[in-house]
């Protein structure tokens, strides 16, 4: 296959040879280990600031503004200035606040987004971490971040986040079962839950065409609840700005409100990606039926652009969603998952289960 | 009058399950210094005790050491975004205590003006809303096309907000020579825009279970609580000075008055947004046929009330808008009381926001249309 040629494997198995003929197995594993960790950080950094800037230019053009403009060319800058501004602000811990949680939160709430994004395959033989539960993993690992926002309400000493707090806890809590189930109907679908190998599935087509109309109802549950997940419009309960001023991070400032910051946009970058892996095919580029030709030029694209081009898709959907939709009400939020999104969920396993068995997709 | 007090006591004891929390005076939903002292269960609101006068400033008693052409500069600090309407009470009632005329010229151009500014006070008021109730989108596009009126407003008087126009005898200055043309541009372009504010909010199924049935004020409450405006008219009570006691150009043209039926937050929105229409439609009645004439009448240089009390009441953008003035025959009023809508309109909260969630409590505040300066005077 043409694309096989951007696969990432033998640079990481080449850096791999050189380590292991050089130096001692542990210390290959402790330096391959760095490597990655920083590799991560660093796009953990850089991509968090391109999604806020992102999200400013996305926002603007619907509200017919300009966004950032000052800030080196067409504003390109603005985030990282916005960035220094945080790190040098003054960390504030108000007065009677339980100093240990009030201090512990920001990092579990960051904290998840690293591990989660371990499991992700950017493009052929990019992922840090394939292992056979990895959708398991996700939606594991990604209900940890939830603690982190009740503490950060529970701990601030502040009726409106604590509010927000629990207003959150209520909400991430029942949206975990539609992400969850929706991931489990294409799980059923794949028959496998590793990530690498959900994407190698797909070669021939995307599950969202392969698993067609239950495959499309998981797909917009996901996304309804992937939002929900991450805290975003309209289900921006947590943080209510007319209601609620800030809602659970009201208290932080400086460096732990970025670390709050920074965890929403990479969670969306987390929600995409997995929309994508399991939807769209992750990095497979996109062909049609036996055109041949159109298929070969789609190969030529890298499964790396393939992949980013898919997450800033689904990330511009989920943009639209906050800046078109006013907020839902916390009741009508769990009435929405309880009531509506639950069962069709539960239908629709059932009927993925039985087109699976019987062999209805394609 | 002790079964009111009853039903509609405050309560300040704190009962176990409940906690207080301070909405305001510094709040993104509050639209100003206004402070809510809230006593809530969960999320569930129980009661809500307005607390005003942050921004209070002395207006009524400032008035007593001003000459009448002075009172009028102060109004429009109180409800600046019904200025001209809160300057045109006062100009009408030293002009009806005067018993002076003025030419038809003025009232054409002052009723013009009155809907000018019913309009750009409404667009502020469904994009703030919509802003309160998360849609952030909204209050830009409000705010874009509320800036042609504006524009309008700055040609003729060079004001924007506080606009001064109305002077006891006629109008400050006639109007700029564009001003037909730029306002007839204005209503044709915002016809066009006013349904895209429907699609984008009205028609939305979240907006409308966010309002639907919330709040709902009855006729006999609104009426109790000597409710005004929109928000009166939302619940059934046909209030409309305009109609009942018509001034200036009024009584000349055709409109209806917009009545809703179930007095919840999306009708008390509906008839705001039909008044839109309304006001549209009385301009254009009157945009072609302003009279040719003078734009003032030559008032004394010393203007002196005689002995005795005057009343006028204008509709202005949130209510029944009133200039009580006693004088005792000096260049200065002895007394003056202005009869504020958003005032009465506020007390009405703790009623109809019990019982439900704080979030529906923002949405009661956004349709209730509160400036605050014009509850604190």
């Amino acid at each position: 296959m043409a694309f096989e040629k951007y696969d990432f494997t033998p640079i990481t198995q080449s850096i791999h040879q050189a380590l292991i003929e050089n130096v001692s197995p542990l210390l290959t594993t402790i330096i391959e280990w760095t490597i990655i960790g920083v590799l991560y950080l660093l796009f953990i950094a850089v991509f968090g600031l391109f999604l806020v800037y992102a999200e400013r230019k996305v926002c603007a053009a619907f509200q017919q503004r300009l966004g950032p403009m000052r800030v080196g060319p067409w504003g390109l800058l603005q985030t990282i200035a916005d960035f220094i501004k945080l790190l040098m602000k003054e960390l504030i811990t108000p007065k009677s606040v339980d100093k240990f949680l009030y201090n512990l939160a920001p990092f579990i709430v960051i904290i998840v987004p690293f591990l989660t994004i371990s499991v992700i395959p950017f493009a052929p033989g990019l992922q840090s971490l394939d292992f056979d539960i990895g959708i398991f993993f996700v939606t594991a690992v990604s209900s940890v971040g939830v603690i982190g926002v009740l503490l950060a309400g529970w701990a601030s000493n502040n009726k409106y986040s604590l509010i927000g707090g629990m207003r959150s806890g209520a909400q991430i809590v029942s949206y975990e079962l539609s992400v969850g189930m929706s991931l489990i109907t294409m799980v059923i679908l794949a028959g496998t839950m590793q990530v690498s190998e959900i994407v190698e599935l797909q070669r021939g087509g995307w599950f969202l065409f392969k698993g067609h109309i239950p495959a499309l109802i998981a797909f917009t549950v996901f996304v309804i609840a992937g939002t929900a997940e991450t805290n975003r419009g309209p289900f921006d309960l947590a943080e209510a700005e007319s209601e609620l001023t800030a809602g659970f991070h009201t208290e932080y400032s400086g460096i732990k409100f970025a670390f709050f910051f920074l965890a929403e946009y990479i969670n969306l970058f987390i929600v995409a990606a997995m929309a994508t892996i399991v939807f769209l095919g992750g990095w497979m580029p996109f062909h049609f039926g036996d055109w041949a030709a159109f298929n070969n030029v789609m190969d030529f694209i890298p499964g790396l652009v393939w992949f980013f081009l898919k997450v800033f898709g689904i990330i511009f959907l989920i943009m639209w969603f906050k800046w078109t939709f006013p907020r839902l009400r916390i009741d009508q939020i769990l009435t929405l998952e309880w009531k509506y999104l639950l069962p069709i969920n539960l239908f629709n396993i059932l009927l993925m289960a039985t087109m699976v068995l019987l062999g209805w997709h394609w | 009058m002790a079964e009111f007090s009853e039903k509609y006591i405050i309560t300040d004891e704190i009962k176990a399950d409940e906690y207080l929390v301070n909405i305001g005076p510094q709040h993104p939903s509050t639209h100003g210094v206004l402070r809510l002292l809230t006593r809530l269960e969960g999320e569930i609101v129980h009661n809500v005790e307005p607390h005003i006068g942050y921004i209070h400033s002395g207006i009524e008693k400032m008035t007593e050491a001003l000459s009448y052409p002075q009172i009028v500069h102060l109004t429009d600090r109180m409800d600046y975004l019904s200025a001209h309407m809160n300057n045109e009470a006062v100009c009408l009632c030293v002009e009806n205590a005067l018993q002076v005329e003025v030419p038809e010229r003025v009232k054409y151009i002052r009723t013009i003006f009155d809907e000018l500014q019913r309009l750009a006070s409404h667009q502020l008021w469904w994009c703030a809303s919509g802003m309160d109730l998360g849609a952030l989108t909204a209050f830009f596009y409000g705010l874009r096309d509320r800036e042609d009126i504006l524009d309008i407003f700055e040609e003729t008087c060079g004001a924007r907000l506080t606009l001064n126009y109305s002077v006891p005898g006629g109008v400050m200055f006639d109007i700029h020579p564009n001003f037909q043309k730029s306002v007839k541009a204005f209503i044709t372009k915002f016809r066009k825009k006013l349904p895209e504010y429907d699609k984008l909010l009205t028609d939305n199924i979240i907006f409308q279970n966010r309002t639907k049935g919330v709040g709902v004020l009855s006729k006999e409450d609104a009426i109790a609580f000597g409710v005004t405006g929109p928000t009166g008219r939302a619940s059934g009570f046909s209030c409309d000075v305009r109609k009942h006691h018509p001034y200036s150009a009024y009584p000349y043209i055709k409109f209806d008055e917009k009545l809703g039926t179930d007095g919840d937050s999306f009708m008390r929105w509906k008839v705001r947004m039909d008044e839109m229409w309304e006001s549209m439609n009385i301009i254009e009645q009157l945009i072609d046929n302003i009279p040719e004439g003078d734009f003032a009448v030559k008032m004394k240089g010393v203007i002196k009330l005689p002995e005795g009390e005057f009343y006028q009441r204008v509709e202005s953008a949130r209510g029944e808008f009133g200039v009580y003035i006693v004088s005792d025959g000096k260049k200065n009023p002895y007394r003056v009381k202005f009869r504020s809508p958003g005032f009465s309109n506020l007390f009405t909260i703790n009623h109809i926001a019990k019982g439900w969630k704080i979030a529906d409590l923002v949405a009661i505040m956004a349709t209730f249309d509160l400036v605050i300066p014009d509850i604190d005077r």
